[in-house]
């Protein structure tokens, strides 16, 4: 019977590993980190200052969002509520879906899950993937998204890039040197932002560690139940191996 | 205490019931962890009703509400996203635990007479469980929720004269709409679980009946000893009580691991399309079912007619319920089983693991031919059947079970 299973697991194993094909387009990957508070802070202050204007986050409410940050409330309401918009609310916008459908081809969509929808790697790329295309509306195209309605938001900080970005690109080092020669991200601006390449990157994945983290926001608490949860288990484990084994001792 | 008891017992048997199914049910004292697979079953089923109950109270079952109202569950309502990820997670399990169970059959023979019955209620729960399943991954309202029961719908269409009226019977509308959710809900809450429970007290009373099988397929109540207990048996309640405990922690280790941790599981518990809502108008690019279905749906897909397709992926299911009547062996137990039935057990699951990797993944010509392939091998382990448990030579059984 083992040899049995031992040829099936082989056989079903093999076949994946055969079958298993390439990605499309080439990323950088990151490992977000929702325990990061001072980047999930930083990221919340790009999300209301950049994106907020056009894409809600209408499951997700304010006060969760400060508690889970260490934001204190009265400093959240100044700095980030607008108007008499009231701290217990849904992240939602004004802006109406039938006009921003005629202003960018489709409404922008709301991005409380878009870290799960996309993966935290997509985005990442996505918002360094822009570069200058005459062609398009609003002047950019982006080599993760081809013909993306929305304009490079972030210009102000990235700059524009003149050719389309090479991302996912392994860093190659001058051996003589030791400079980099090739990395990843933009080799040549039309424009220039107010933050350096890496500072830009720096900034994007604190960004997405948000997205992240609002994405699933029940993560942290999970974490934390969940081991203790397993701990009883293995307690509880020990219990039930000797409570069985006492009963069944005399039986053959 | 004890005068509440008889005091009961006198009006309602539950001292006899307690007996007949807990302390002096004589159970196979060589039953190993195959076993633990129908305790298990019941513990999800247990899972599944608790915690469909709690997110019931705070579900909305409307086109319009329903998304929002499960980030509701996770977000706002205390502790939903622990009960929202045991239901959600508590499917996947119950088909794992299922499809063990249902191995575990097949393997030692439990289906075969005197358990015919018991194979045909248990076949009944899975198909019961498939329905249960498909209608609760709609609930969600998510792109692969509608889309999924958009696809599997339209198989109805496929089948001719009636099957368009029949479609449109299902969903109560020209298309997957808030219509077919509440139906959809309706019967996922209510009648399903109604059906399920039923069928598991059936299936359960069936076993009681004629005793449990075990892993060397022999009729334990065939020897008795002089008080009419067989003498391989063993008081289900407190042996295999504790036993199955053993099993349940175990179980439960490793089921709220993937609660806590990885509740989305890779994609293939929570698929990632399922976090952006509903839209007709959009259809994605790859749909596929949820990885307990891939099996079936790689079947549908490997015959180039739609008809037949739909026939073949029912008769896949149907085949099953009359394997009792297909197997001719003199023994129930792979153990004592010849070579032949061994081959084609392991070929039969080979052939089912890779059909349910065939039917995630993106079809292309040289899948779509290793589909067929495995779609024949799949048919010929109950076609050939009553052929090979016939033929082949079986090893003598024993009096008594072996351990």
């Amino acid at each position: 019977m083992k040899k049995l299973l031992i040829a099936v697991i082989c056989s079903v194993l093999s076949f994946g590993a055969v079958a298993a094909g390439g990605p499309a387009a080439p990323m950088d990957h990151i490992k977000t980190d929702i325990y990061d508070q001072e980047s999930l802070q930083n990221g919340l202050s790009l999300f209301a200052n950049y994106c907020f204007g056009c894409h809600s986050m209408k499951y997700a409410r304010y006060e969760r969002a400060a508690n889970d940050l260490g934001i204190p409330n009265d400093i959240f309401e100044e700095n980030i509520l607008v108007g008499d918009t009231k701290i217990g609310q849904l992240m939602e916008i004004s802006m109406a879906e039938d006009q921003a459908k005629v202003w960018f081809g489709n409404p922008p969509p709301d991005l409380t899950l878009s870290a799960r929808l996309r993966g935290p790697d997509w985005i990442y790329n996505y918002l360094r993937g822009f570069y200058v295309d005459a062609k398009r509306p609003y002047g950019v195209n982006n080599v993760i998204f081809k013909d993306v309605g929305m304009p490079h938001v972030l210009a102000g900080l990235q700059g524009v890039c003149a050719v389309e970005p090479e991302l996912g690109v392994e860093p190659v080092v001058d051996p003589l040197s030791g400079n980099i020669v090739k990395s990843s991200g933009c080799s040549e601006y039309a424009t220039e932002g107010t933050l350096s390449p890496a500072e830009y990157d720096e900034a994007i994945y604190d960004l997405v560690n948000f997205l992240e983290y609002v994405g699933e926001p029940s993560r942290i608490q999970s974490e934390a139940l969940g081991r203790n949860v397993l701990i009883f288990l293995l307690f509880l484990l020990v219990f039930v191996y000797f409570l069985n084994k006492e009963y069944w001792r005399d039986i053959h | 205490m004890q005068k509440l008891i008889s005091w009961i017992d006198e009006r309602l048997p539950i001292v006899r019931a307690f007996e007949d199914h807990m302390s002096k049910y004589y159970a196979p004292k060589n039953l190993n962890v195959w076993y633990f697979f129908g305790s298990l079953s019941f513990l999800v089923l247990a899972n599944q009703l608790l915690t469909g109950i709690w997110l019931t109270m705070s579900y909305n079952p409307s086109a319009e509400g329903a998304f929002a109202s499960v980030e509701y569950i996770m977000r706002d309502v205390e502790y939903g996203w622990l009960l929202r990820y045991l239901h959600s997670t508590g499917a996947s399990a119950f088909f794992v635990v299922v499809y063990l169970h249902m191995f575990r059959g097949l393997m030692y023979g439990s289906y075969k007479k005197p358990r015919e019955l018991i194979w045909i209620f248990g076949m009944t729960i899975y198909l019961a469980l498939m329905a249960e399943a498909f209608m609760g991954y709609l609930l969600p309202w998510g792109q692969m929720s509608y889309w999924g029961a958009q696809v599997i719908v339209n198989l109805f269409g496929a089948i001719p004269y009636i099957g368009e009226d029949l479609a449109l019977w299902i969903r109560g509308d020209y298309l997957i709409s808030g219509i077919t959710l509440n139906r959809f809900f309706a019967l996922h809450v209510v009648a399903l679980p109604i059906v399920i429970l039923a069928l598991v007290v059936l299936h359960i009373l069936a076993l009681h009946t004629v005793g449990s099988n075990n892993p060397d397929g022999i009729e334990i109540k065939k020897n008795k000893d002089e008080n009419g207990i067989p003498k391989d048996g063993i008081p289900f309640h407190p042996f295999y009580t504790v036993h199955d405990l053993v099993g349940v922690v175990v179980f439960l280790f490793v089921f709220c691991g993937i609660v806590f941790f990885f509740p989305e599981m890779g994609g293939y518990f929570l698929e990632k399309p399922n976090f952006e809502p509903a839209n007709p108008l959009k259809t994605p690019d790859h749909i596929a079912p949820v990885w307990y279905f891939t099996p079936f749906y790689a079947i549908l897909r490997a015959v180039p007619d739609a008809f037949l397709g739909v026939v073949a992926m029912g008769a896949a299911i149907a085949v099953l319920f009359v394997l009792p009547w297909l197997d001719r062996s003199p023994v129930k137990s792979m153990r004592y089983k010849g070579m032949y039935s061994k081959i084609a057990l392991a070929l039969f699951v080979v052939a089912f693991c890779i059909l349910g990797y065939l039917g995630v993944v993106i079809a292309t010509p040289e899948r779509t031919m290793w589909a067929r392939i495995l779609t024949g091998v799949y048919f010929l382990y109950f076609i050939l059947m009553p052929w090979y448990t016939s033929v082949e030579k079986t090893k003598p059984v024993p009096e008594r079970v072996t351990g």
